[in-house]
């Protein structure tokens, strides 16, 4: 049954999946496969992980190019104010103010939608949908040996809810009133009252409606992927086997199984609040001339529900690209990842720690100071399990034997951009110092490395290091090349100098800093970081090219395993069709880490131990 | 038409690189893979030990360039007492971290350089060594323990709400900020020290902040453009927000607190340098007479190249720190810092927003009536008017200004009783004095009429002092009619100046 579809010359991988592999009589239930039978069955509704996975990243790139484009636009604003933006007229019309000197400005309002799509967006659609949703359904099955989530329907159920999230937020960016501007956390009142700014009209009701989509989305992930991960492991594929970016793909949808319907039920509340008259989070508000009847609501309660979500919502992001780095850290160094059960620990650590911080957020919105005492404690102390696993990826590092490529380079500035925007975290979630940072650009330089820049690098690291196996082809490496230090000196370019910018006192989401003398004097530094992240914008539109260039005309895969890894999904064929393994399910012996060991460049996890030999990472033998 | 370049240009830039990508993995091909692999490995290796050599530099000349605008150097530093002690969390923070930046990137970046791939090298099998996870776990946690409990020492500090017993305007001064967009509203509680109370649902065009006008705490609360602070006193602000969230900022301050509706809140701090030991900081020369600061030695404004410096032209200020819409970056108020003595003649010059904007309009629940503090004022005025003529030889009349009749009649209006009673009062004091209590009109209607008039005017004087027991021969009554006017009768202004009720001193 199996030799059919292997190639004629049978390498190890596939005698020992012969030999070895868990026999679930796959292809005897699986005649024709009526899910993939045609075009828009096999490409749009396809229950296929692997192109959802594809569906997500592409769908990912693309808001990652809206939503970056919409940062450059407001950069112009910031760095260039006495320049004319009239040219953009075609594409925002009302939205560009001509003055009396012909002078074209962006509308505060609509500057301030910006700022505020831009966070949604990436926060959203390209962090969390983009990153996680791509790599977990890429990765999870693939890795645990599976032949597919646990639910492909619920699945593609997911792809779609995000997509129609997408596409009502989409449809939001056109609205007459404007789209939603009250900022990614749309605190109440400003969320809530048409009369306190023309986006929280229709383009809130838009943000909330496409943002309630989202959450559904993750969830249908999110069950799968722990299902998945926790019910579809192969024979021997023990937690203490598991690569560590499953560790990091199960603990985010457990992260966020938990917080993301909070934020839904705060959402819920504020359709309340707009829809029904009631008054949650609105109290003894006068506005647009009238008192309103609304009293005894609390904004401060939309605060709690937003960060409970919006605190573990970072890690949602940033433990994938975790979990992906460690992966490619380790692969591409030729060596285990150093201190496995302490990254797996730590990455326990952090989730657990990522409920109970929330209120770091909120040192200074109004809360009884008294609370901070916890929440600076239990921030403070996630800079431990954090250290620790910068600790162990230098160490990884240490005494390797280091292929550069893209991947293995993102993967290395992902720490460099962890560790600068981590330490800043240090700063931050302490209340006493944060009385002067908050909302500063301080905040935007900090938040900006650590879960934008650092998880974009990850997600790079993750796309170089898989594309071989989503497309049978390799990305260009010198174009990588070239992306990967136009990203890491143009990132480091456009958010170190905001560090100076916050410090010296300059508040984040300011239209324009001439009104203030405090903030005004900053024009060149502005300057510098506008022309920064255009070039960078330009250089990710490069690797756009690159990625889509290479899907048809890249280098092709001409061996299994082209990385020389471990792990599972190198022991599918080039492109594995539905189900992804055409014989047995291979079953595991080993941890994913075998580099270097006993003379051998590397063990794959279905090589069967030697007599006498214990898999590392394993406890019990130290 | 440039724009259309632009895009070109960028176009050709795009496929330029991709065909030199193609080039490089044609050449690539060619020459065997694990060749070119190892050259990558040796030039980016190379290109990592270079990147931190021009990086981790640039960071600290960096931060030495921008020295003046970080927390604590320069003239960057706190104009409040407890700022200091976040300027210093602040630094022992950088010194951890600053540490822990240097030593983990050169590790990562000498790592990469010495551990990039060679032809005959091997990595090294080392999996864990618990000692050093226990190492690096402890050690962060040590260091973290030390910032958490200094941290919040210092938060615990500045947090803390005013003594439950120190008493307010005495020991500290509550002064009242209500962001609203996109404004701040300010309030000064006025000589009783108190902030009179407030209702949302009172808010109008008259009435900005929402002031219960029967709260006489109230009255004599005043609505400044600035906010001016002596020096040296602790400060309470209380903080509102009249429709959405604000942020109360006082970047040299390092003062940062949200405004809610619905929910005042606070934050208390003690200025602790003025406005002009300020400039003075940001305009100092060093040793050789040359500017400490230079940027602060710019013209203030770039279009008056010979105007004061900006260090001359320097003020606190107060900004919005919360998003509240599109007027978010414009919520500017000044913050002035004083002496005592500027403070307090400050304050002096500074008038009631009630008696000066409310006081006898609809919205005046003490309408038609009189205040204590006005009664108190006309009674200084009354006694003032009365030593004046005592003391002076020839001018001996005393006019009665708060005393009015109905029109047309003899009838006192009910508040003329306070300026009678002033009369009865002096009267009582001073025994020997007798008087002429003299009624004036003005030249309208008919002279007869105006004298009967003025003459029971005259009249119902005399019986209210009599009344109050006053002896009727310390009395003589006069009505003048029309006959003495003090002023022109031919505005209207003047004709009121004529009618008059007024009474002279015969002998004292």
């Amino acid at each position: 049954m199996a030799a059919t579809t292997v190639s004629p010359v049978k390498d190890r991988e596939d005698i020992l999946i012969e030999e070895q592999g868990f026999d679930d009589h796959f292809h005897d239930h699986h005649h024709g496969d009526r899910f993939q039978s045609n075009f828009i069955m096999k490409y749009f509704f396809s229950m296929d992980h692997k192109i959802i996975a594809k569906q997500f990243l592409i769908t990912g790139m693309f808001w990652g190019i809206v939503g970056a484009a919409m940062s450059v636009i407001f950069r112009l604003q910031l760095g260039f104010p006495e320049e004319s933006l009239t040219w953009l007229k075609p594409l925002l019309g009302q939205w560009i103010v001509v003055d009396a000197d012909g002078i074209g400005k962006l509308a505060p309002e609509f500057y301030y939608a910006l700022v505020t799509m831009h966070g949604t967006i990436l926060v959203f659609f390209v962090l969390t949908a983009g990153l996680s949703g791509t790599f977990s359904n890429l990765l999870i099955p693939l890795q645990v040996g599976a032949r597919d989530m646990a639910s492909p329907f619920l699945n593609m159920l997911s792809y779609w809810f995000f997509f129609f999230s997408g596409v009502v937020m989409f449809a939001s960016l056109f609205l007459s009133t404007g789209p939603f501007a009250g900022g990614w956390t749309a605190y109440p009142p400003l969320s809530e009252l048409p009369q306190a700014s023309s986006g929280s009209g229709a383009g809130m009701t838009m943000w909330t409606v496409s943002l309630v989509l989202f959450v559904v989305s993750v969830l249908l992930g999110g069950i799968n992927y722990v299902t998945t991960v926790l019910n579809l492991r192969t024979k021997g594929m023990t937690m203490w086997r598991l690569p560590l970016t499953i560790w990091a793909f199960f603990v985010t949808a457990i992260i966020g199984i938990l917080s993301f319907p909070v934020l839904a039920s705060a959402f819920f509340l504020v359709m309340c609040d707009r829809g029904l008259g009631t008054s949650f989070f609105l109290s003894e508000i006068f506005i647009g001339g009238q008192a309103l009847d609304n009293v005894g609501g609390s904004p401060i309660l939309y605060q709690h529900l937003f960060w409970f979500l919006g605190h573990p919502e970072v890690y949602i992001i940033i433990l994938p690209a975790m979990g992906l780095v460690s992966e490619v850290l380790a692969v591409h160094s030729r060596k285990p990842i150093f201190g496995y059960k302490a990254m797996v620990y730590s990455i326990l650590a952090i989730a657990f720690l990522a409920f109970i911080v929330w209120a770091h957020h909120m040192f200074m919105s109004g809360v009884n100071p008294f609370i901070a005492n916890f929440f600076v404690l239990f921030t403070l102390i996630i800079a431990v399990p954090s250290a620790v696993k910068v600790f162990n990826w230098i160490t990884t590092v240490y005494r390797g034997n280091i292929r550069f490529n893209s991947a293995s380079m993102f993967a290395i500035g992902f720490v460099s951009m962890f560790i600068s925007g981590g330490l800043t975290g240090i700063f931050l979630g302490n209340s006493a110092i944060d009385i002067q940072l908050h909302d500063t650009y301080f905040v935007v330089a900090h938040f900006h490395i650590v879960m934008g820049v650092a998880a974009f690098f990850g997600m790079f690291a993750g796309i170089y290091n898989w594309f071989p196996k989503m497309y049978g082809r390799f990305m260009n490496e010198t174009i990588g090349k070239i992306h990967f230090w136009g990203t890491f000196i143009g990132a480091y370019a456009i958010f170190w100098p905001m560090h100076y910018l916050g410090l010296a006192g300059v508040p984040r989401r300011y239209y324009s800093f001439e009104l203030f003398d405090a903030f005004a004097h900053f024009d060149n530094m502005n300057k510098f970081i506008t022309v920064a992240a255009i070039v960078v914008f330009l250089v990710q539109l490069l690797f756009v090219v690159n990625f889509f260039y290479s899907i048809f005309k890249g280098k092709l895969v001409t061996t299994k395993n082209p990385w020389g890894a471990t792990t599972l999904e190198w022991t599918t064929p080039i492109n594995p069709g539905h189900g992804n393994w055409p014989g047995k399910i291979p079953s595991v012996h080993r941890w994913a880490y075998d580099y270097g060991k006993d003379e051998k460049e590397f063990v794959s996890q279905i090589e069967p131990l030697a007599a006498g030999e214990v898999s590392d990472g394993e406890g019990g033998h130290h | 038409m440039t724009s259309l370049l632009i895009i070109l240009c960028l176009a050709l830039i795009g496929i330029v690189v991709v065909q030199i990508g193609r080039l490089t993995e044609l050449a690539g091909s060619i020459r065997g893979e694990g060749e070119t692999q190892l050259e990558i490995n040796a030039t980016q290796g190379k290109m990592m030990l270079a990147f931190m050599v021009i990086f981790l530099p640039a960071c600290a000349i960096s931060a030495l360039y921008y020295q003046d605008s970080i927390l604590g150097y320069g003239p960057h530093t706190s104009a409040s007492d407890h700022g200091a002690l976040i300027d210093s969390s602040f630094n022992i923070t950088l010194f951890f971290t600053g540490i822990v930046f240097f030593l983990t990137h050169i590790a990562l970046f000498w790592f990469s350089y010495k551990y990039s791939g060679k032809t005959n090298a091997k990595a090294a099998f080392m999996p864990h060594d618990n000692k050093l996870e226990l190492i690096w776990t402890a050690i962060p946690a040590i260091v973290m323990f030390y910032l958490v409990s200094d941290g919040l020492v210092t938060w615990n500090k500045v947090m803390a709400d005013v003594p439950v017993d120190a008493v307010v305007g005495q020991d500290y001064t509550e002064i009242h900020a209500q962001g609203m967009q996109f404004a701040w509203n300010l309030r000064y509680p006025g000589p009783d020290g108190v902030l009179g109370a407030t209702n949302y649902k009172m808010i109008d065009g008259s009435n900005p902040i929402g002031q219960d006008w029967n709260d006489i705490e109230n009255l004599d609360d005043f609505h400044p453009s600035e906010i001016v602070l002596p020096v040296g006193k602790p400060v309470r602000v209380r903080i509102t927000a009249r429709d959405v969230l604000h942020n109360f900022y006082l970047p040299h301050f390092r003062v940062k607190m949200d405004a809610v509706p619905g929910m005042p809140t606070y934050f208390v701090f003690t200025p602790n340098t003025t406005t002009e030991e300020y400039r003075q900081r940001l305009g100092e020369l060093d040793r050789n007479g040359d500017p400490k600061y230079p940027e602060w030695h710019e013209p203030a404004d770039e279009t008056e190249p010979d105007g004061p410096r900006r260090w001359e032209a320097f003020e606190y200020e107060l900004a919005c720190a919360e998003l509240c819409g599109k007027g978010h970056f414009s919520m500017r108020r000044l913050v002035k810092i004083v002496s005592e003595e500027e403070y307090e003649e400050w304050l002096e010059n500074q008038s009631s927003y009630y008696l000066t904007t409310i006081r006898n309009t609809d919205k005046d629940p003490f309408a038609g009536q009189l205040l204590d503090t006005e009664i108190k004022a006309r009674k200084t005025e009354f006694t003032d008017n009365l030593q004046k003529a005592l003391s002076s030889e020839t001018d001996k009349i005393v006019k009665l200004k708060y005393i009015s009749y109905e029109t047309g009649s003899a009838k006192l209006t009910a508040l003329s009783k306070y300026e009678l009673d002033n009369v009865v009062a002096a009267l009582n004091k001073y025994a020997n004095l007798t008087i002429e209590v003299a009624g004036h009109t003005d030249n309208t209607g008919s002279e007869e009429a105006n004298l009967a008039l003025s003459q029971a005017r005259a009249q119902t004087v005399a019986d209210y002092l009599t009344g109050k027991g006053i002896g009727a021969e310390r009395l003589r009554v006069v009505g003048y009619g029309q006959l003495k006017p003090t002023d022109t009768n031919a505005t209207e202004i003047g004709r009121e100046n004529n009618r008059r009720t007024e009474f002279e001193i015969l002998t004292q």
